[in-house]
């Protein structure tokens, strides 16, 4: 063993300082876990399977993990196919000024903060989702119970819709970027064929990078699941059983925004603060599930690619 | 058949497109033409008035927000900014690798999530909603992505640059700060910045941290006022005054924020490396 020299005083000590990351998450999770126990050792399994949320009955997660589940689906099956398209348009189709400038604009929906996102949703939104959908629908349809509710637009579909808008520029961004890395010999044997541009889309480029897209879509459920300020907004903020997502007209409540709106209030020490931190650690669970699914998939079909082109 | 499938596909593309912009387009419109018509200086300077009367303005909220950014840049760029350096320079191997993925996990986490653990630590320990609370909570937001941004910057360095170092007799940690390091400062100092502008648009966090206050600064362990935190209260309110005051408060980030991201992007011309996924 060499002496500490000082080249190694900075290896480890920078050491340190990367392995904070795993530090941040291995103590949030038994932070989590601590804090959500009163309430996880009272109710077992009914903690995930029950409705009730009070003092007196109890507290069931289950609304607001179906509320997060159907708003992030709404989001998924509303944003993938139009990111999908931009991705298609921008990493295959569109001349260069256009592909330069509607990256950049991509890049900005982006770096819009949520909460003005909301501000956007509650006051201009969620108008357009009350009288251009929800009242036509309501109209004819209402009678289904999918379509039943309030008229203020205040629902599932808006937060639907509003959680599509913001996981378009990730989903996006990253299908573009492994398009673009798939290699143009790819291509070029399509063309060689007498391929349109189309079909050396769906031939080479869309088989060749699935994955890829695949990962791109989970990384923009994993935005969705915890996206807050601007669910907050629209979402209308019902709970216990009424927050159940049995229609898309009607207020709820998901994981996120019941934070949001009780745990500043809870008091310290009792069983609702526990149920809220439990909501947490689900919450936590979830998302870091997904995110590492969606790594995994990404970073993996990044790296090879990248690798094959060089 | 082939060529109209051929012009369907580019049609469809290009109307993905537009779509995506419409909401854009119509939230800077929004913004711009109902905040312009609220902010003045009094707004810009006054306390909040009485819940209620249409006075007040979002003071102490630009000024929370001017030291909840300065403190966690304090906190979160060294802490980044060295987890970077060992990741390029020292992270090829199992142990960097680990780090490298789960920074990327924790770049994605909900920031709500890290709201609550935050509130669990230290305000429910301290029994206090405080500036600490939230500036650890958006520097825990801030590490992954400075980290990552770091990291990919010094990884453009030649290596022919540290050897020409090396070469000179001059240490690997010299050569990591002095050589390295200042060789690839413009790409660093642009993931500071984005960084920075992501962290001071983050709300949720907030909510459980500083809570949000009507005065001014008073001290590190109190209640503190924030723009996001601002604008999610005025928008809780049923008047149209706190609806005007909402839009002029998002008026004041959206600026502050796209400033930042379009002076970037102006300024680094297109050699931006992606700053959300490692390609």
């Amino acid at each position: 063993m060499k002496h500490p020299s000082s080249d190694g005083v900075f290896r480890y000590g920078s050491l340190v300082f990367a392995l904070s990351v795993i530090g941040i998450i291995g103590l949030s999770m038994l932070v989590l876990v601590r804090g959500a126990l009163p309430a996880l050792t009272k109710f077992g399994f009914s903690f995930l399977s029950g409705t009730n949320w009070d003092a007196a009955a109890g507290f069931g997660a289950l609304p607001y993990i179906l509320g997060t589940l159907v708003t992030a689906s709404i989001a998924i099956i509303i944003g993938v196919p139009i990111s999908l398209g931009i991705a298609i348009f921008l990493a295959e189709m569109a001349p260069d000024a256009i592909r330069v400038v509607v990256s950049n604009i991509v890049e900005l929906l982006a770096a819009v903060p949520s909460i003005i996102y909301g501000l956007w949703g509650l006051y201009v939104l969620r108008i357009f989702v009350a009288d251009y959908i929800q009242n036509p629908i309501q109209g004819s349809f209402g009678f289904l119970p999918i379509f039943s509710g309030t008229s203020f637009g205040l629902n599932f579909l808006t937060a639907g819709l509003i959680l599509a808008i913001m996981i378009i520029p990730t989903i996006a961004s990253i299908s573009r970027e492994v398009m673009v890395s798939v290699p143009n010999s790819q291509r070029e044997a399509a063309y060689s064929v007498g391929a349109t541009r189309w079909e050396v889309v769906r031939m080479s480029v869309l088989s060749y990078s699935r994955s890829g897209i695949f990962g791109a879509a989970v990384l923009g459920l994993g935005r969705a699941i915890g996206e807050t300020m601007a669910v907050t907004l629209v979402i209308g903020g019902a709970t216990g059983a009424s927050a159940l997502p049995t229609s898309l007209f009607k207020p709820g409540q998901t994981m996120s925004t019941i934070l949001v709106n009780q745990l500043s209030e809870a008091d310290s020490g009792s069983l609702q603060l526990a149920a809220l931190l439990g909501v947490g650690l689900v919450l936590f669970a979830i998302a870091f599930a997904i995110n590492v699914v969606a790594q995994l998939l990404v970073s993996r079909v990044l790296k090879v690619q990248v690798g094959a082109v060089e | 058949m082939r060529r109209f499938k051929d012009r369907l596909a580019l049609w469809l593309g290009a109307l993905c497109v537009v779509l995506a912009m419409v909401p854009l387009i119509s939230i800077l419109y929004e913004v711009v033409k109902n905040g312009a018509a609220t902010i003045n200086v009094d707004f810009l300077a006054a306390a909040p008035g009485v819940v209620g009367h249409a006075s007040g303005g979002i003071g102490p909220a630009i000024q929370g927000t001017l030291i909840l950014v300065g403190l966690t840049i304090v906190i979160g760029v060294p802490l980044g900014v060295l987890s970077g350096i060992y990741l390029s320079e020292f992270g090829d191997n199992p142990v960097g690798r680990v780090i490298r993925f789960l920074n990327d996990v924790l770049a994605e986490f909900p920031s709500v999530v890290i709201g609550v653990v935050v509130f669990t630590l230290i305000v429910l320990t301290f029994r206090s909603f405080s500036v600490i609370a939230g500036a650890l909570a958006l520097s825990i937001i801030m590490l992954p992505i400075i980290t990552r941004s770091t990291e990919e910057s010094l990884k453009l360095v030649p290596n022919s640059i540290r050897d020409a170092s090396m070469a000179l007799g001059i240490r690997r940690w010299r050569t990591t700060l002095s050589v390295v390091l200042t060789t690839a400062k413009s790409g660093v100092i642009t993931g500071i910045l984005l960084a920075v502008a992501r962290v001071a648009g983050e709300s949720a966090p907030l909510v459980f941290t500083i809570l949000g206050s009507q005065y001014f600064f008073s001290g590190l362990n109190s209640p503190m006022d924030a723009i996001p935190l601002r604008i999610y209260r005025l928008a809780l309110l049923p008047y149209p005054y706190a609806q005007a005051q909402g839009w002029g408060a998002a008026l004041v980030l959206i600026l502050m924020v796209l400033v930042v991201n379009i002076g970037v992007r102006l300024a680094t011309k297109g050699r931006l490396y992606s700053t959300r996924s490692r390609a």
